[in-house]
């Protein structure tokens, strides 16, 4: 059906993990006390970011070869 | 109990999200044009985003919620629900079964019951099924309601409205495709927003072994051997060995034999993803593609439940420790969402509590689009208005989605003012699934299994899970709920969950069984050819040989038995 389900999924993963790792570098040291001292805010985010341009990278390609 | 600080960061991830889901919907409206659109996906939907929708239908709030408390309360024989249950009946449901679901053209589970049987027996089950499905539907929205009500101080009604809302706009307007496609997404979020949870948690506990430690330290400390929590078959010998209080012959034909092929291979709610595959071999491939990620499940949802119960015991760096209830035992439900809450910082708190909504609504979704299916097809379409034009049908299912989840909320509200009606609408959808299994089973491998049979073999076993349950009690329970309500009580288990077990494993019995005679007594008047495509050996082999060997169903299956065996023996 129409909708390249990759295209809505990585967009989101990447929007939210990008936001969450730069929330990682502004926010607060004293938060991560919690996270037993990790900034996990700022390494989730970018595993986040990862994930989400391969999908939308993975669907770039399969648009293009869909068009060829 | 302590609620749960939202700040900002963690309202807009969560915001995103809505955003994202309601947006799926609406691309996919422009799409929905026929009744098979709306209710099958015009089948065309490719095997991987059918996979991930089959597992995330059934990963509801109560499954990741329920699999955690079970982690904290058995240890990791908790995966026998994965191992011994979940994993084999979907490789059964894949190589053997969905070549007649999906072959027969059947739209539903109960019209597939029609074609091979009878309509009463269809009947029967649409009916059982779709009052069934919005009522468990309503249960976990009382659940997810109560629990995030409590932790964030949104308030039961808040909680309810707004994630109900969502799932009737998006499902609404992109029928089963928007709630396929929208599983796919909330199976990504639940996986990457727990993962952290299990990471953080287990370097709090000392890793694996640390964690074993604190494990061993506990089950010696309530009399169990020293593994019983992190070993799963090693004190499945008596039930007195581990605190699920099963012995392994119980298990593996009440828990994995009867209840989960019951449920993996004969409950539309799943099956539905597979049907809107593509071609057969995606139909074939769904539940195996959805076995890879579902194998190791326990990592993510049982693991955190372990953890918790061991840092509460012996206290980690952080000084994690489960809630107890107002009568001193321990709140196992708030495993998963506690951990949430003490490790993850703002930010990652809205990505955790994104991934609970996820979770919850992705199992709402799967059990309001099998509902409008079945009320549709096989109740409004069969009983009430035969004979309306394609475009009725999609109306109805429009309007089926509006009142079935109108019905599911004001379930909720019931659960909310009286608990026991629901126990007991469960313990009664319990008996009337438990011998589904026996029905399909001698359906599709047995020719010669008549309409009669199939009826009152169901009916029968149905009565014998009743009538078990009345009978026997589990250990120290005197509630009615509870079993022994016939007065006279034959069987004392030693816990519930073997109770369960077999009264599931006599219902089955006796459906087979009555199947077989009543089906020998009476004659089948249904023609060879009418069956084709039905039965097993009126259908003529797929051939899939020139396909490459991860798009055979049989290697896939071989693949996900294999590794699911090395599974077991690791953690033995």
């Amino acid at each position: 059906m129409g909708l390249d389900i990759r295209l809505p999924i990585g967009l989101m993963f990447a929007i939210a993990g990008a936001l969450l790792a730069a929330y990682g570098l502004v926010s607060d040291p004293a938060i991560y006390q919690r996270s037993l001292g990790l900034n996990i805010n700022l390494w989730w985010g970018a595993v986040m970011l990862i994930f989400g341009l391969t999908m939308l990278m993975l669907a770039r390609r399969a648009h293009r070869a869909g068009r060829r | 109990m302590t609620s749960i600080q939202l700040g900002l960061i963690d309202y807009v991830i969560l915001a995103i999200y809505f955003v994202f889901v309601l947006g799926i919907g609406w691309a996919l409206k422009r799409y929905m044009k026929t009744s098979t659109d709306f209710f099958l996906s015009g089948r065309s939907i490719p095997a991987w985003i059918t996979g991930l929708a089959f597992i995330s239908a059934n990963l509801g709030a109560q499954e990741v919620i329920g699999m955690g408390a079970s982690g904290a309360k058995y240890g990791i024989a908790t995966s026998h629900f994965y191992w011994v249950g979940a994993i084999p009946a979907m490789v059964f449901v894949g190589i053997f079964m969905m070549p007649f679901y999906y072959g027969s053209r059947a739209r539903s589970v109960p019209e597939y019951l029609k074609l091979r049987f009878d309509e009463k027996t269809r009947g029967f089950n649409a009916i059982s099924f779709a009052t069934m499905t919005v009522f468990s539907s309503g249960v976990s929205m009382y659940a997810m309601g109560l629990l995030l009500g409590t932790l964030l101080g949104w308030g039961f009604n808040f909680s309810v409205m707004v994630s109900a809302f969502i799932v009737l706009i998006y499902i609404f307007l992109g029928g089963l495709t928007s709630a396929i496609y929208n599983e796919v997404l909330q199976f990504f979020l639940i996986v990457l927003g727990f993962l952290p949870l299990v990471f953080l948690g287990l370097k709090d506990a000392g890793g694996w072994a640390g964690l074993q430690q604190r494990l061993a330290m506990m089950a010696t400390a309530q009399g169990y051997a020293p593994g019983t929590w992190t070993e799963s078959w090693r004190f499945m010998t008596t039930p007195a060995a581990n605190p699920m209080g099963v012995e392994w012959f119980g298990m593996v034909m009440g828990l994995g034999f009867v209840l989960s092929f019951g449920y993996w291979c004969t409950d539309f709610l799943v099956v539905q993803r597979a049907m809107a595959a593509n071609s057969m071999s995606a139909a074939r491939r769904t539940p195996l593609i959805a076995a890879l990620p579902k194998m190791f499940f326990p990592f993510l949802v049982i693991l955190p439940g372990m953890i918790a119960i061991a840092l509460t015991y012996h206290s980690g760096v952080s000084g994690f420790a489960l809630p107890k209830k107002m009568d001193g035992t321990f709140n196992y439900d708030l495993a998963i969402p506690m951990m949430l809450g003490h490790y993850f910082p703002s930010g990652m708190l809205g990505l955790g509590l994104t991934a609970l909504m996820a979770s919850f609504m992705s199992g709402m979704a799967g059990n309001v689009t099998a509902f409008n299916t079945v009320w549709t097809y096989d109740i409004y379409q069969s009983y009430i208005r035969p004979g309306r034009s394609d475009q009725h049908y999609l109306w109805m299912g429009r309007m089926a989605t509006i009142f079935g989840i109108a019905i599911s909320l004001a379930a909720a509200y019931v659960a909310a003012k009286f608990n026991n009606i629901m126990d007991l609408l469960q313990l009664v959808f319990a008996f009337v699934n438990a011998p589904l299994f026996a029905t399909f089973l001698l359906g599709m491998f047995w020719r010669r299994a008549t309409g009669h049979g199939a009826f009152s073999g169901l009916l029968l076993g149905t009565g014998a899970a009743a009538l078990h349950h009345g009978l026997t009690t589990p250990l120290g329970s005197a509630t009615l709920i509870k079993g022994g309500w016939l007065g006279t009580v034959l069987h004392s288990y030693p816990s519930e969950m073997a109770q369960n077990f077999w009264t599931a494993i006599f219902a089955w019995t006796i459906c087979f069984l009555v199947t077989i005679l009543i089906s020998l007594a009476t004659r089948q008047n249904r023609p060879d050819e009418e069956l084709k495509g039905l039965v097993y050996s009126l259908t003529p082999r797929s051939k899939e040989g020139n396909l490459p060997w991860h798009k055979r169903p049989a290697m896939l299956g071989l693949l996900v038995l294999g590794m699911t065996l090395l599974l077991n023996i690791i953690f033995w």
